[in-house]
């Protein structure tokens, strides 16, 4: 989406930074937000050093360095085509299941390497859920798509319980509780959507990997999921790519801006990160003239 | 580009008239198949109508067309059946997910053996009648002219028919669906025991039953891999001798000098008829599965 352009504006934005586009509670946007700039970095859980993935021979994204925090929602923004939804599928080492795909460059996950050779995907995903642009649910009753998971990780505990929190956690069990039996296919796309993250919670993972959530779906579906990534962040980690520019501004703490550049022989295009900091600094006060005309629409 | 305000006429004669003449000829072409087919069926049944009944059923073939049945052969055609379909449905499902789920299509094997299956499946039947006499009757296997022997040859003359229609069952369940799964931390295997699978049912459902209905009627092969012709008892395991309905009807059409007071033309006309109320049920039973089921993705 891109704001009209409009000279005034741009300028009203300057003396009007970002707070108020932010939906946030002032309790969080104050002490929380102003805090977290003056405390030290918090403590990273993905660190990204040189990251490049290629396709093939062509390269799709260079040089990727920057570190993700805990406990805090990280978007990456920028055109279409710059590899935000490459990176991301790195993350969890979904980009494995495409075999032409190869990544380069060190990517650590609680200090660990997350591509080491021992280190198993199915374990990564594990600890590392994901949700996708077009919600996806399983062919399936409600209750089977959230058990799924569970089931075949061999959690331990009582199923009925297990459903009921991840469906109340992502804020969707009051409309379906009465018909858990019923297939997931009845369900409106927000509520599908809704749905894929308490699947996606139900396996207990640390981090919750967002790639476009949003962008299939109504914008009061969308404000239900912002408000729900608000919240869940309080326990998770979130990584989210997002072509809303306002959404990343009310929704997330760091946020990386990603663009496209020709490469050194003029052939391939590849995916960089131009600039990563808070998102505050990022829509109000950006370092490079490339974000600068990216948040304020003077390109696409 | 036209003039405004020009009216958007109607299509001018010529144009309406090829496109009616088109549509005549169709309907003659699908009238003329209909017709062929109900005039076979409609010969069939006034000849053998009169023979179909409990008894005809329940007796054992004999010299005399009056007492002659279809027993043993309708139950060799059933243990038969039951045999191919046995085979068919672990190998043929097995084959089509290492082909859509594991296979590198990059590697030149698993291309030849994609090739293959399409080819496998026009080859005639009689050579597998051949292969079946060469492997299974005589050769390594040895198993004699027995419903085994008869019910895997059968099996592989139809099993490329299973493995393609299981194929693109497969091939239908989005990729979205195994992405979901696998992003959940399951392994390529739970993905596929679990969702691609139980999604792909339906398809290949339909597909062993039509691989069935192909089975059902084939001759050449059991000819040659050794059903009986004139056989009184029904089989008792799978190392019994046999026969089957379609090899009934041919001698009963050819192999047996009828005369006027034994003739056993309508006896014939009657075997086909209960040979063919199976496989339309058959056929009937396919596509009802694969109305009710089918998932629209």
């Amino acid at each position: 989406m891109t704001e009209p352009r409009d000279p005034q504006r741009e300028n009203a934005e300057r003396e009007h930074p970002i707070p108020s586009l932010h939906t946030r509670e002032p309790s969080e946007a104050a002490p929380g937000g102003e805090a977290a700039q003056h405390q030290p970095a918090r403590e990273a859980i993905f660190q990204l050093a040189g990251v490049s993935v290629s396709y093939g021979d062509k390269p799709a994204v260079r040089d990727i360095t920057f570190d993700i925090g805990n406990n805090e929602i990280t978007a990456l923004i920028g055109p279409s085509g710059c590899g935000k939804s490459t990176l991301i599928r790195c993350l969890n080492r979904m980009n494995d299941l495409i075999p032409s795909a190869t990544v380069s460059g060190r990517l650590l996950y609680h200090g660990e390497d997350l591509y080491a050779k021992e280190v198993d995907a199915v374990e990564v995903r594990k600890r590392i859920g994901m949700v996708f642009q077009k919600p996806n649910p399983f062919p399936k009753s409600i209750y089977d798509n959230i058990a799924f998971g569970p089931r075949v990780l061999g959690m331990k505990g009582s199923m009925d319980d297990i459903v009921e929190r991840a469906l109340t956690r992502a804020a969707v069990w009051d409309e379906v509780k009465d018909r858990l039996k019923t297939n997931a296919f009845g369900m409106s796309g927000g509520q599908q959507q809704r749905l894929c993250i308490a699947r996606c919670l139900a396996v207990e993972p640390d981090v919750i990997l967002m790639d476009e959530p949003c962008s299939a779906l109504d914008p009061i579906s969308t404000g239900k999921i912002e408000d729900l990534m608000l919240e869940l962040e309080k326990e998770y980690s979130i990584v989210i790519v997002t072509h809303n520019m306002q959404q990343a501004a009310r929704v997330s703490d760091k946020t990386a801006f990603f663009t496209v550049e020709l490469d050194a022989d003029q052939k391939n295009r590849t995916g960089r990160v131009v600039e990563f900091d808070d998102t505050e600094k990022i829509f109000t006060n950006p370092g490079d003239a490339r974000t600068e005309a990216y948040v304020t629409g003077k390109v696409g | 580009m036209s003039a405004p305000g020009q009216a958007i006429g109607a299509a001018s004669t010529s144009r309406r008239v090829k496109d009616l003449a088109f549509r005549v000829a169709m309907l003659s072409c699908l009238g003329l198949a209909m017709l062929l087919l109900g005039v076979l069926i409609a010969d069939v049944a006034v000849d053998g109508i009169g023979h179909l009944s409990l008894d005809f059923i329940t007796s054992d073939p004999s010299s005399t067309a009056s007492q002659a049945g279809i027993q043993p052969a309708l139950w060799g055609t059933i243990y038969l059946m039951a045999v191919c379909l046995l085979f068919i449905v672990p190998v043929g499902v097995a084959t089509a997910i290492y082909l859509e789920e594991y296979a590198d299509t990059s590697k030149w094997w698993n291309r030849m053996i994609e090739v293959n299956i399409q080819n496998l499946a026009a080859v005639p039947s009689i050579v597998y009648g051949i292969l079946g006499l060469a492997f299974l009757v005589r050769g390594p296997l040895s198993l004699g002219q027995v419903v085994l022997s008869g019910g895997l040859t059968l099996g592989l003359l139809v099993l490329p028919v299973v493995i393609i229609a299981g194929r693109e069952a497969i091939r239908a369940v989005p990729s979205s669906i195994r992405e979901g799964s696998m992003a959940l931390g399951a392994t390529q295997w739970q993905t596929i025991w679990r969702q691609v699978l139980p999604a792909a049912v339906p398809g290949i459902a339909t597909g062993v039953i039509l691989a069935l209905a192909r089975a059902i009627g084939e001759t050449a092969p059991l000819i040659v891999v050794g059903a009986a012709t004139f056989i009184t008892f029904n089989p008792d395991g799978l190392a019994s001798a046999y026969s089957a309905m379609p090899i009934q009807i041919f001698d009963w059409v050819s192999g047996r000098p009828s005369s006027p007071e034994n003739d056993f033309g309508p006896l014939a006309a009657a075997a086909i008829l209960v040979l063919l109320a199976l496989l339309m049920s058959m056929n009937a039973a396919a596509i009802w599965l694969r109305n009710r089921y089918e998932q629209k993705w």
